[in-house]
C-alpha cells in the first residue's frame, strides 16, 4: 500500500516521531509538563481530524506547533486550572542553586527562561531552538517577519538582564562544555 | 560606554551565541524526556477508529 519511499505516504503515519519535538515545544512554553501533555493531546486530536487540510509537500513539525501554540494561547484566555503549578519542569531541574562563579549554570538559565513572557519563549525556542527560520516562524506565530527578528532581539535582551550578564563580569570565559554536560545528567537525574 | 548595545559587538554575539546553545540545551533535554504511554496509546485509538469507519459503513463519514 505505501509507496516505500523514506516518508510514510499519510501524514498520520509521521505523527509517532514529531511528537517528541512537539512535547518539547509544549514544555518550553507552557513550563508545565502536565499543561503540555494536554497540549499535545489536544494537537494530535486536532492534527488527526484536519490531516486533509495539511499539505503533505509542507513541514509536518511546522503545522503541528502551530496548532499547539494556538491552543496553548487560546487556553491562556480562559482561566487557569487549579493543578497548573507555577514552576513545573523547570523548578524540578532546579536543585540548590550554586555559587555565582563564571559559569552560565544550566539551572540559572531555566530559570531565567522560565521567567519569560510566553511570547518570548516561544520565539526564542522557534528561531533559537528548533531551527526554523525566522520566515517560518513568522509564518507559525501569524506576525510578520521583522516582527519575529525584533522579538527575538528583545528575548534574547531580556534574558541577558535576567542572568545579569551585563554586569560587566566575564562571565562566559569558564564555561565548559563538559561541566555543563555533569549538571545535565545530574539534573536529569535528580527527577 | 562600552557599546552593549550593539547588537554586532563581540561581546553581544559571544552573549546571542551562548544563549543559543543553552537555549537548545533546554529543548534537548524536554525533547529527552520520556514519553508518556497516552500518545501512543491515543494515536492507536484514533488508527482504530478510523479502520472501523472505513470497515464499516462504506460512505459513513
Amino acid at each position: 500500500m505505501s509507496g516505500g519511499a523514506d516518508t510514510p505516504a499519510d501524514p498520520r503515519d509521521r505523527l509517532p516521531e514529531a511528537i517528541p519535538r512537539l512535547r518539547a515545544f509544549a514544555i518550553s512554553l507552557a513550563r508545565d509538563v502536565t499543561l503540555a501533555d494536554d497540549l499535545v493531546q489536544d494537537t494530535i486530536l486536532k492534527a488527526w481530524s484536519n490531516m486533509d487540510k495539511f499539505d503533505p509537500a509542507s513541514n509536518l513539525d511546522a503545522w503541528l506547533f502551530t496548532i499547539l501554540r494556538n491552543t496553548f494561547y487560546s487556553g491562556l484566555r480562559k482561566p487557569r486550572r487549579e493543578v497548573q503549578d507555577s514552576d513545573g519542569f523547570f523548578a524540578a531541574t532546579l536543585s540548590e542553586r550554586p555559587a555565582h562563579d563564571s559559569r552560565l549554570a544550566l539551572q540559572d538559565f531555566q530559570r531565567a527562561f522560565g521567567q519569560l513572557s510566553p511570547e518570548h519563549r516561544e520565539v526564542l525556542i522557534l528561531v533559537g531552538a528548533s531551527g526554523f527560520s525566522c520566515e517560518e516562524a513568522a509564518g507559525m506565530m501569524g506576525v510578520a517577519v521583522g516582527t519575529v527578528k525584533s522579538r527575538a532581539s528583545r528575548a534574547r535582551r531580556r534574558l541577558t538582564e535576567l542572568l545579569q550578564l551585563d554586569a560587566g563580569e566575564d562571565l562566559f570565559s569558564g564555561t565548559d562544555g563538559a561541566t555543563q554536560a555533569v549538571v545535565l545528567r545530574a539534573s536529569t537525574a535528580a527527577r | 560606554m562600552s557599546g552593549e548595545q550593539d547588537d554586532n559587538s563581540p561581546r553581544r554575539q559571544a552573549i546571542h551565541a551562548q544563549i543559543d546553545e543553552n537555549l537548545k540545551r533546554v529543548y534537548a533535554l524536554a525533547a529527552a524526556e520520556e514519553l508518556p504511554d497516552r500518545f501512543k496509546d491515543l494515536l492507536a485509538q484514533l488508527k482504530a477508529r478510523d479502520a472501523a469507519d472505513k470497515a464499516g459503513g462504506g460512505d459513513g463519514a
